[in-house]
This record gives C-alpha cells, structure tokens and sequence, in this order.
C-alpha cells in the first residue's frame, strides 16, 4: 500500500472543503457554525486534502461528511468509531475526523466510543451535544437533564445523564476538550489543538438545536450569562472567571472550592490548569465541576497527554517488528508448513 | 536426554484391514481432543486417507465425571478413499463411566472397548448417574472389553520422576495413545515430537508424557492383551504433498493466499465466538504476511472496522458464528449499500440464540440469503469440506474484489473442527485477481460502473482528485450523490441485484457426480458432503441411477442448475436444519424435491442418507 503524498498543488481555502451539496440542516441550527469552524481549521493544518477522511454515524451531525470536500463515509448509527478505526489501522497516514452527536457516540455507540478512547487511535471526534435526538424529532438523550420532558418522556425522563467529558476522561481519553457552537474563535483554536494531538481528540462541542431543544445551553452561551457560568481553562493559567474576573477555582486539600478575588486572594493561589497532568483523577474533577452550586462550566483543553502511542502505530510497528524477526512471510512456505507427506 | 529405549518389534504378526473408526472419549480434562489429535497425525503421516470429528462440550471443565463433561473425538482412517469419520466405531477408549455411558451406543458389536477401570469406583459412577458397574454386570459383553488400570499404571511408570499424582495422572491419555499405536502398528515418532515442542524447557513434562506413552506401548507388548493388532496400509491419494488440515487452518490459509493473488493487504475484524476463533488464532501469526488482526470490542465493531479498512483498500473479512452472525445484520446491509469488497466467514452452529455453541448445523442459509432489511442481495458461497474450506476462501475473496460485493461464506462447526488430507497446491497454478484501485480525477464518478461487471470504482482515501462521500443513505446511480426520488430508489434496487445475478455467468456450469441423469438427484450443500458422496456411492453398486449435486454457489445458483434438475426423476435434498435449500429449490424451480432433515447438532451419518434413498427409490415404483 502506497502512503505516498503529493505536496499540496496550492495553498487550500475554507472555499477548497466546501462542497457543491445542498446542505439539509434546520435554518438556525448550531450546526452551520461548526460546519464553517472546520472548514476554516482543515485548510490551515498543512495538509492535502485527499488525506482527510470525515467518517460518521447516524443523526444530524452526521450528515457532515456529505458537506466537505474531502473523502468522507457517512455510516451506521454509532458505528462510526469502529469503521474509523479500520481506516486508521490500515491507513495511519490519513486525517480522519469523526462527526457523531449525544444520542450516536454515547447511547447507541456507546461500546465504540470508550473503546476507540482506551486505543487511542488517532481520530478527532467531534461530539455534537445538543442534548436532545434531533433526526427522529425530539426524543430525549443520554445527555438530556434529568426529568427532561421530551416526545418520547412527556412526564419527564427518568435516567441521569451522561457527563461526556468524564465519560472520555474515564475512558482514559488521551485528549479532552470542550467548546460551543457560538464561541467561533475558541471552537477554532480548539479544533486546531485537537488537530496536532496523534492520539484520539475528543471535542464535546455544545450545540444548539433551535427546534426541539433550543436554548439548552442560552444559560452559557447569552452574552450576560457568559462569563459568570463559563471558565476557559489554559494550560498554565490560574483558573479564573466572572464578567470582572473577579472569581477563582483554588485547591482545598483534595477538592475544589470558588473564591473570590480580592480581599487577600490573588491569582497566585487559585488553581493553575495542568491540561497534562499524570492522574486522569484532575481532569475528571474538572470534568464534574459544573455540577455544583456555584461552579462554572469549563471549556478548553481538559487535558491533553501525548505519551501514550496510538494504536495504529503499534499495530503496524509490531507487524513489521515481525517482518523484521522472520523475514517477510512465504506463501509458498506456509502451505507446506507443518507436518507433510509426499504422495508418488 | 531421552530415557525411552528402543521397543522391540511386535511379536504377533498384525491383520492388514482397510479401515478403522476408532474414538477417545473422557473427561473434558483429559485430552482427548490432543489424543485424538495426535493420532490423526500419525496415521495421516503414515499416508492413509483421514477424517475427523472432533466432539467436545461448550464447558471448559463441566464437573469432572459428569455426562455433560463428556469430551470425544472421532477418527476414521483406511487405505481406501474416507469421506466420513464413519457412522459406528470399532475401538472405543472410554477414560471414564460418563465417557463410557454416552458413546457406548456407537461402538460396534465385537468392537474393542479400553476403559480405564481406576475410574469406575461407586462415586465415579454416581458422577455419570449410573446404578451399576458395567465392568462387572456383563452388560457389555457383546464388546471385546479390555479393563485397564490407566492411572495405576501411568504412575508406575513415572513414579521415579518424582512428579506428583496429579500431573502424574494427566499423563494417563498418552498411556492410553501408546496402547492404540501399538493395536494399529504405527510408530510413536511424531508424537515424540510434538511432546518436545509442546513441553520444550519442562524437561520432567517431557520425560513423563513420552515414558507414559512408552509404557501404554509396551504394557499391550508385554502382557498381550489384545491378542492381536492391525495394520491399515496406505491409501492410493492421488500423487503430490498433503498435510493434514482442519476447515478453520484452511480457511485462515486460503485468506492468506488470497491477500498475496489480489495484492492486497488482509484486514480481519473478529471478536472471539466458537467455533469461529481459531481462524482469529491462525491469522494473527501470520503477522510476516502484513496480515492485521483487530480483535474488536464486538461482533458490530468486528465488521464495521473491516468495512472501514476496506474502504481504505484492504482485503477486508470478519469471522463469526451463530449470534454473532445476528449482530452484524446492519452492517451487512451497509456494505451492500456502499458497494466495497467484505468477505463474511460464518462458521455455523446450532440455535436459536446460544444454542449449542460447540455442534454443527447449517440453519443459516436462508439468514445468509435474506436477512437484511430491505432488498439486500449478497452472493453466497459453502464449503464442501475442510480442505475445501482454502478454496472457497478464494472464490469468496475473488467474487468481493472482482464486483465490489460483501460476499458470505458458509462453513460450520464440523468442517471447521474437522481434517482431512490436503493436497498442498502449487502456488503458481491459483490465478492471481490483482485489484486496481481507480487512480486518476478524469471522468470519476462513484458510482460510474464496469458495464460487464457493474462493480464501482475503488477508490481509496489518499488520491488526489478522487474526493467522495459514500453512506447507507440511497445514492443515485453514476455520480452516488444522495437521491430518494421514487424511480431512482428502484432503479438502485435492480441494479444491485443485477450485479449479484449477473455473478452466475462467471462460476462453472454444473455437473453432477455420479450418473448424469436417472432415478434420483441428490441436492445439497456445504459439510453434508462426505456423508453422501459415500452414501451415493455405496448405492450407486447397488444398481441405483443417482446423481450428487454439492452447490459451492448458493447465491447465485448456478445457470445450469433447473436443467440438471429436470434429468432426474425425484430430487432429495439433505440438510441439516429444516430444509432451507429446500424451500430456495422449490421455490425457484417449482420442483417437487424432498427433505431429509436432521437438527441433532451432528453431521448426517451415511446409514441416515442410505435408509433414505433407499426409501425414495423403493416408493418410486408405486408410479411408474
């Protein structure tokens, strides 16, 4: 199988990964942000363009891969992980970029997902979590509030919901991230740290779905709620927020607590963001914070670990690890192998 | 190192017999399945004709002495062409009263009987729920038993090793091996062998085995039980180089060789299912080959990852069984919608659900050829034998590559555990199907397709100027844009089942075996093969005008297949399920065949299929 790659033909623009598809989204939803994030991002990563693979399951956002211009494969519900990562095994060489949603990737994908995490195949997920089914018209999902009322739960459903970043960090996730449909600067940059990390990128992003769920994020996403309920976590910046960033998150012994800025408490205390802390127990900590009283929802890099390999590269390290040890395989050799006979 | 001394030659001079059926039976932790599967070695070595059925229960370990632990494996060996591992056996090694009370039924009258009597004591027999002892009752004595103290005898033979009783007592199966090599006359020397390999650094396990199975060697020559012993001399195989080959080795062979014809590299996703694993163990040694094997999360990752690498242009396959074959409905249906090469290897066993995990059956034909949602033809092909398993690996792999199709290929849990004798073929005289993957941007369209094949261009991420997007969603034809107009569905529809229709022009007319027209044509598929080629053939000196059918193609079938039909005067159709070729023979050609039908979770035995035919033939007269 030849790897080989031509050198770009000329610089590519957000215009070379559009494609000539009428795109079938609802006007208004969160998805045409995030369609021209990444198309914005792909053309600056350097790379050619027929070495991008879009791949994905089942739902709104997998219509995706019909909308860019690159090789793309539009599969089964929740699948998409599985299907991706055959083309990573054999090919390891491609940029292959996973489109999945709340209901694709952690209810009927579920098994695919924590799996290809613990791989840690090189593929960039991309979870749109508007937290509702949106294709099938407004049943609730595995990442819908509690006691959601939805077509299907008209009195309110009954199961918790799954947090998707804790879901990744437990699934001992190489790279945790999360942005929002509408913060296009952040979603960019994100895209672009998720784009230079080897292993599996997983990108919650928080997406609103103007028909059946809208406003399921307004309580981050309004301009005046914004920074009192957001925190953007840096690596190596303290953990800070508030309309005057005027608010902290500092350690206390082993958890986490808000306090206010001023008043003897500076920056130099709070709390400043490892993305590549050892212990995946940080980052699910952060993961977990916006559940209490208080807290903000965090965005940005959770955490980011580059020292474990992907599973592509030892896959095929370990084949020609082989192929080093006894010389290429023959055919001819290995259907006399064995024990034989000569019949005259 | 060796303790073991030269054996002196046998003093009895031994009959020359054309064939035996000879089974181990014990505990599912006494080795029967290494036993039997050593002295298949041997006597395959020595040049007879071999086949196998090795039997054992889904329980790793069910309770010891318990009639579900049960564990036998079945060997028919002759200088005559063997095409079953025959019907009723003439030595039967019982390690134990469960082994006995279960396999009892099939050993001839007169036949030989070695039962190791250490384990007949009143718990033992509880254990099998058996009231009294049959070694002392003379309910066995239409047999020739021979009551051996197995363990007794096995330590006596290495209680200088200073090994303890229980390992010991493990060494018992190769005291009872050694007995049988001296009954048939043949040489411990393969054996030797193997035990070297297997136990190579534990050399007091080596020393044990070899002296256990010296001393069931010598025990027959010093005390001269049997009073007589035989020799089966070799069988007349057409010339060449044969090795002995179960229908999972072969499979796992034929992939290997069809990765090298096609010059692709072969992707197999499986997750773990019996009796389908082994082939998941075979190929991932064969790393050396750029052979990748992904043991997937499931049965559904299994397939959807070799969907993936083969649109990233491997010969991509995924190996399963039973309910396993179940959860891969889905994907099924997207590899007919997508259009990329996937062979499917479903290696039969008995259901509904888990079944019988560990016995063989054909019941999914018709899941094979219809279950999909939706018109979602696949061609389909079975394998006859366990050799044949290699070849039709190949025409599956041929068929994928050369229409751009998923392909499924049947086998099942008898060919699958099952031997026999492979004529090793000559590399060069199998075709190569090289594939060409769509190389250049001018005129490409996804779905723009060869006129005489109708299969679409395969083109591979990573090609500058071949962008495209693919999915389950329906496409129109030539350019695969998504298109759900009415007309555009159903021309879809046809044009899929065209190219599988159209398959039928490239697969050889038929012809049958045996006589060319006549009395009665026998229809069938996959691993009833042996049993009715000997059936067919034990009625055909009879005087019988009967033909055999053994379908390699079941989807399509091939073009020739009504006419042949319409040249005998009944068909009968054998199965082992409740007649689905059947119901595809009726339906399609309007023929009044009958069924013979058995879900026992056993392979037909050749007296089944002569009582049948004999039936059929003897009622014919009623109309003429």
């Amino acid at each position: 199988m030849s790897t080989t790659t031509l050198p770009p033909i000329a610089p590519l623009t957000k215009k070379d990964f559009q494609t000539d598809q009428e795109v079938r989204w609802c006007p208004g939803c969160g998805d045409y942000a995030i369609l021209s994030a990444v198309q914005s991002v792909f053309p600056e990563l350097g790379i050619a363009r027929e070495n991008f693979v879009v791949v994905s399951g089942i739902g709104c956002s997998s219509r995706f891969p019909y909308y860019m211009n690159t090789f793309g494969f539009h599969t089964i519900h929740g699948r998409a992980p599985a299907v991706a990562t055959g083309i990573k095994a054999l090919r390891p060489d491609l940029e292959v970029w996973l489109a999945t949603g709340d209901g694709d990737a952690l209810s009927i994908g579920g098994n695919h997902t924590i799996h290809m995490l613990r791989r840690n195949v090189g593929i960039k997920v991309l979870l749109f979590n508007n937290r509702i089914y949106g294709l099938t018209k407004g049943q609730y999902s595995p990442t819908s509030e509690l006691n959601k009322k939805s077509k299907s739960t008209p009195f309110g459903s009954l199961d918790r919901p799954f947090n998707p970043l804790s879901l990744a960090i437990g699934a001992e996730a190489t790279f945790v991230a999360r942005s929002v449909d509408v913060f296009q600067g952040h979603l960019k940059e994100t895209l672009k740290l998720a784009a230079a990390h080897k292993g599996s990128a997983f990108v919650e992003i928080l997406q609103n779905c103007n028909i059946f769920n809208d406003g399921a994020w307004f309580s981050l996403t309004e301009r005046e709620a914004r920074s009192e309920h957001v925190i953007q976590l840096e690596h190596g910046k303290p953990l800070v927020f508030g309309k005057n960033r005027d608010k902290g998150i500092r350690m206390n012994s082993l958890d986490m607590e808000v306090v206010p800025l001023g008043k003897g408490i500076t920056e130099k205390d709070l709390l400043v963001h490892d993305a590549h802390h050892l212990e995946a127990a940080y980052a699910f900590q952060l993961s977990q914070m916006e559940k209490r009283p208080g807290f903000p929802t965090p965005i940005g890099v959770l955490r980011s670990w580059e020292d474990v390999p992907r599973y592509e590269d030892v896959m095929n390290q370990q084949i020609n690890d082989v192929i080093a040890k006894r010389g290429a395989g023959d055919l001819a050799k290995l259907l006399r192998a064995g024990d034989t006979w000569e019949v005259k | 190192m060796s303790t073991l001394i030269t054996l002196p030659p046998s003093k009895t001079k031994p009959e020359v017999i054309d064939s035996a059926v000879i089974r181990f039976a014990g505990d599912s932790g006494d080795g029967m399945q290494i036993t039997g599967s050593q002295f298949t070695n041997t006597v395959a070595l020595y040049g007879n004709d071999i086949r196998t059925f090795p039997d054992y229960p889904a329980e790793i370990r069910a309770p010891a002495g318990t009639l579900p632990g049960v564990s036998g494996f079945q060997l028919h060996f002759s200088s005559d062409d063997v095409s079953t591992p025959g019907d009723a056996v003439d030595v039967l090694i019982a390690m134990n009263p469960a082994a006995l009370k279960v396999n009892i039924a099939d050993l001839k009258a007169n036949g030989i009987l070695i039962v190791n009597s250490d384990s007949f004591t009143e718990s033992d027999l509880r254990k099998a729920q058996m009231t009294a002892n049959p070694l002392e009752d003379h309910s066995l004595d239409k047999f020739r038993l021979f009551s051996v103290e197995l363990e007794r005898l096995t330590r006596r033979a290495l209680e200088h090793l200073g090994l303890d009783a229980k390992s010991m007592d493990r060494c018992k199966n190769f005291f009872a091996l050694g007995m049988c090599y001296w009954l048939y006359n043949r040489s411990m020397d393969s054996t030797v062998r193997w035990i070297e390999d297997k136990f190579k650094g534990k050399p007091l396990l080596t020393e044990a085995n070899k002296l256990a199975m010296q001393a069931g060697y010598s025990y027959c020559e010093a005390t001269e039980a049997f009073q007589i012993s035989y020799e089966i001399p070799r069988a007349q195989l057409s010339p060449g180089l044969y090795r002995n080959l179960s229908g999972n080795q072969a499979l796992a062979l034929g992939l290997v060789t069809a990765s090298q014809k096609s010059g692709l590299r072969l992707f197999q996703g499986s997750y773990p299912i019996t009796p389908a694993s082994d082939i998941l163990h075979e190929l991932s040694q064969y790393k050396d080959f750029g052979v990748m094997t992904f043991q997937a999360e499931d049965e559904i990752a299994a397939i959807t990852s070799a969907i993936g690498a083969s649109y990233a242009g491997a010969l991509a396959i995924t190996t399963t069984s039973g309910p396993g074959m179940s959860l891969k409905t889905e994907a099924l249906g997207l590899a007919v919608a997508i259009e990329l090469p996937l062979v499917i290897c479903n290696i039969q066993r008995g259901g509904p659900s888990t079944g019988l995990p560990t016995k063989t059956e054909q019941a999914d034909l018709l899941q094979a050829l219809f279950g999909r949602n939706s018109e979602a033809p696949i061609p389909v092909v079975a394998a006859a034998t366990p050799a044949d398993c290699f070849w039709v690996a190949l025409e599956a792999c041929r068929i994928a590559v050369k229409y751009m199709v998923p392909v499924i290929l049947l086998s099942d849990g008898y060919l699958a555990n099952g031997a026999e004798p492979w004529h090793v073929p000559e590399l060069n005289d199998i075709p190569d199907f090289k594939v060409q993957f769509a190389k250049t941007a001018e005129g490409f369209l996804p779905y723009k397709r060869d006129p005489q094949t109708l299969a679409r261009p395969w083109a591979v991420p990573g090609t500058r100027g071949l962008e495209h997007r693919i999915g389950g969603l329906e496409k129109q034809d030539v350019s695969g844009n998504i298109n759900y107009e009415p007309l555009n569905h159903e021309n879809m529809v046809r044009i899929r089942a065209a190219k599988v229709a159209g398959i039928a022009q490239d697969i050889p007319e038929i012809v049958p075996s045996g006589d060319p027209e006549g009395e009665l044509l026998i229809v069938a598929w996959g691993s009833t093969h042996g049993a009715i080629t000997a059936a067919v053939r034990a009625q055909r000196e009879k005087g019988h005008k009967i033909g055999h059918v053994h379908l390699r193609h079941l989807n399509p079938l091939a073009s020739n297949l009504g006419e042949v039909i319409s040249r005998y005067k009944r068909v009968l159709v054998p199965e082992l399920n409740m007649g689905q070729l059947l119901w595809v023979l009726r339906a399609k050609y309007l023929v009044d065949a009958v069924g013979l039908n058995k879900i026992q979770g056993r392979p037909f035995k050749q007296a089944e299929l002569e009582q049948k035919i004999e039936e059929m033939l003897g009622s014919q007269e009623n109309f003429t």
